[in-house]
């Protein structure tokens, strides 16, 4: 089967993946000029979390989620599994109670326990929650190693082209094109998220942090070489590239609240994007005449692309179905 | 009850902001049975109607909107934010906040007052969020305010009622003006404790949406605001120090 793969970005690199490795002839169009240049994968946080994101997201994140731990690995070898961590400043203190209970696959460390995985952030914090399964990856790293890897499968990108219509010489479109896909997914809004990237060689972090607050959940996610990216606002809002001062203000106090040192931080980005997402902020495969969309990944690019490039493959080679997920009507069904 | 001459069926409003997802929201405004819900402008609009997707969302669910103008910090920002939201959803509903702290998000009275008075001249009909001033809401209604909106205690708190008698006393000094406790509720028995105060309805976000589970939430805020208002209707006993057996001692057999 001839596939084109519309958008270069996690859902489209992983879709061309998945479709390549059952024996497609696969080639992607990408609109942007350079990988990662027009995608708003290139501004995610990489925290592979399937557990912590329980907190706010349905159950299906974390089965879906769980495939990205044993496929990042294997295409992009920095990914390092060393956990993630949870802690809230002293006068929120109970937010990791409530952290807890609404998420599993985590221990409770006391400040001895957190200096032990984070030496720099001893006498910081009385208490934290360490979920060891979790893992992270730089995303601007991530995606050339699976774009390197499609070279090799010969699964060729062209940049800088945009497609209204699919050319005749191809069997199945699967349209990854994130956000852009709205104008034929009428149910899909943008959920703009804005972030930094700090360097700060002064403090050291081996995994990433997130920092409770009842008005600004916020996580750091180390980069290496003294590279902190923070993230991430949610704003119901499909605007793309505008920040906004208050939001430099939270996401650097947050910064600031973890560790006094990022004061001294030097300010190396500052970066938005919209999310695509649906209704439910779950993913789908959806086909709608010859074209099938997989978009909606929403704030977990990286944790449920995987597990959806698999399930649109099997869906659109086998028929298979997953509740939910895959969908089927209109067009020419 | 009645607010600006639209008929409320539900004493309970729902406001829209933190829940997992807009579907949860959609299936928790159900759960509440509200129809009425509040939609914050200022920090999803962005420029050029970014906003839509969630707004077209919002008006899907077939409710009321009361737009507001959360995290405006003064007259001009509030005044504006209002503007945009009649454009937006093409209602003179506005439920009007005007915060003077940061930290604590309690209402700038002065700021409150201007603002209401500026809106209701352009035709608004304003539902402010205000403290549990008998003065400043005294204030308000002079500014044209048909409803009044005082916190229960500081916004997303949930600490309840903070203070009973500021509370009581404003239903006894507007007892024709409908009342709205806005903020601070964190329990159904909150909620339950200010309709058996007499109070018209309550507005709620946080203790929903940041539930495990809000639609269960929903059900059960529900129910309480139900069942304080039918109490309050009903006239409920004065307590008092003694025991009172329900049933008369006199009469009964020899005990020993």
């Amino acid at each position: 089967m001839r596939v084109l793969v519309i958008g270069a970005g996690v859902a489209g690199l992983t879709a061309a993946h998945a479709f390549a490795e059952r024996g497609c002839t696969v080639r992607i169009v990408e609109r942007g000029e350079a990988l990662g240049a027009a995608s708003c994968s290139r501004f995610a946080g990489g925290m592979l979390a399937p557990w912590c994101e329980r907190e706010s997201a349905e159950e299906t994140v974390v089965e879906l989620g769980q495939e990205a731990l044993a496929y990042w690995p294997k295409i992009h070898p920095a990914t390092l599994r060393h956990g993630s961590l949870v802690v809230a400043p002293r006068r929120d203190e109970r937010e990791i109670d409530r952290f807890a209970r609404r998420t599993t696959r985590h221990r409770l460390l006391d400040a001895d326990g957190l200096a032990g995985l984070e030496p720099d952030l001893a006498g910081r914090f009385g208490r934290a929650l360490y979920f060891a399964d979790e893992a992270h990856l730089d995303p601007r790293a991530a995606l050339p190693s699976l774009a390197g890897r499609l070279d090799a499968m010969g699964v060729p990108i062209r940049f800088g082209t945009e497609v209204t219509e699919p050319p005749p010489d191809v069997d199945l479109t699967v349209d990854c094109r994130g956000l852009a896909a709205a104008d034929l997914l009428p149910d899909l809004r943008g959920v703009k998220g804005e972030m930094l990237v700090l360097r700060c060689p002064d403090v050291q972090l081996s995994r990433p942090v997130r920092m409770l607050h009842p008005r600004f959940p916020l996580y750091i996610v180390p980069r290496g070489d003294g590279l902190f990216m923070v993230g991430a606002t949610m704003i119901e809002s499909a605007e793309r590239a505008r920040v906004t001062a208050r939001s430099v203000v939270e996401l650097l106090n947050a910064a600031y609240a973890l560790h006094p040192a990022f004061g001294e931080a030097e300010l190396v980005e500052i970066g938005a994007d919209a999310r695509p997402a649906f209704p439910d902020n779950l993913p789908r495969v959806r086909r709608i005449g010859d074209r099938l969309f997989l978009n909606g990944l929403y704030r977990h690019g990286f944790l449920l692309s995987p597990a959806v490039a698999r399930i649109a493959a099997e869906f659109a080679l086998e028929g298979k179905q997953v509740q939910g997920i895959t969908e089927a009507g209109g067009g020419k069904e | 009850m009645e607010v600006y001459g639209t008929k409320l069926t539900s004493r309970l409003l729902l406001g829209t902001s933190q829940y997992p997802s807009p579907a949860i929201l959609a299936d928790a405004v159900k759960a509440a049975g509200s129809d009425v819900v509040t939609v914050s402008l200022r920090r999803e609009s962005g420029v050029e109607r970014a906003g839509q997707g969630f707004w077209s969302l919002i008006r899907s669910l077939g409710v009321k909107v009361l737009p507001n103008t959360a995290g405006c910090h003064t007259v001009k920002e509030a005044v504006a934010t209002a503007q945009m939201a009649r454009e937006v959803f093409g209602t003179p509903w506005i439920k009007l906040e005007v915060i003077g702290n940061h930290d604590t998000l309690q209402p700038d009275p002065f700021a409150l007052v201007e603002a209401a008075g500026i809106l209701t001249r352009d035709g608004f009909q304003v539902f402010p969020y205000t403290t549990d001033d008998l003065i400043v809401a005294e204030k308000l209604v002079e500014a044209g305010c048909q409803v009044l909106m005082p916190w229960g205690a500081p916004i997303g708190s949930g600490k309840g009622l903070n203070n009973r008698f500021a509370l009581r006393s404003m239903r006894a000094h507007f007892p024709d003006v409908p009342l709205v406790v806005d903020a601070g509720i964190g329990l159904p028995s909150h909620a339950a404790d200010a309709m058996e105060l007499g109070y018209d309805a309550i507005l709620l976000n946080t203790a929903v949406a940041k539930a495990g589970d809000p639609v269960r939430m929903a059900e059960a805020f529900r129910h309480a605001v139900e069942a304080g208002r039918l109490a309050f209707e009903a006239d409920p006993m004065e307590p008092r120090d003694m025991a009172a057996p329900s049933t008369p001692v006199l009469g009964t057999a020899f005990r020993s």
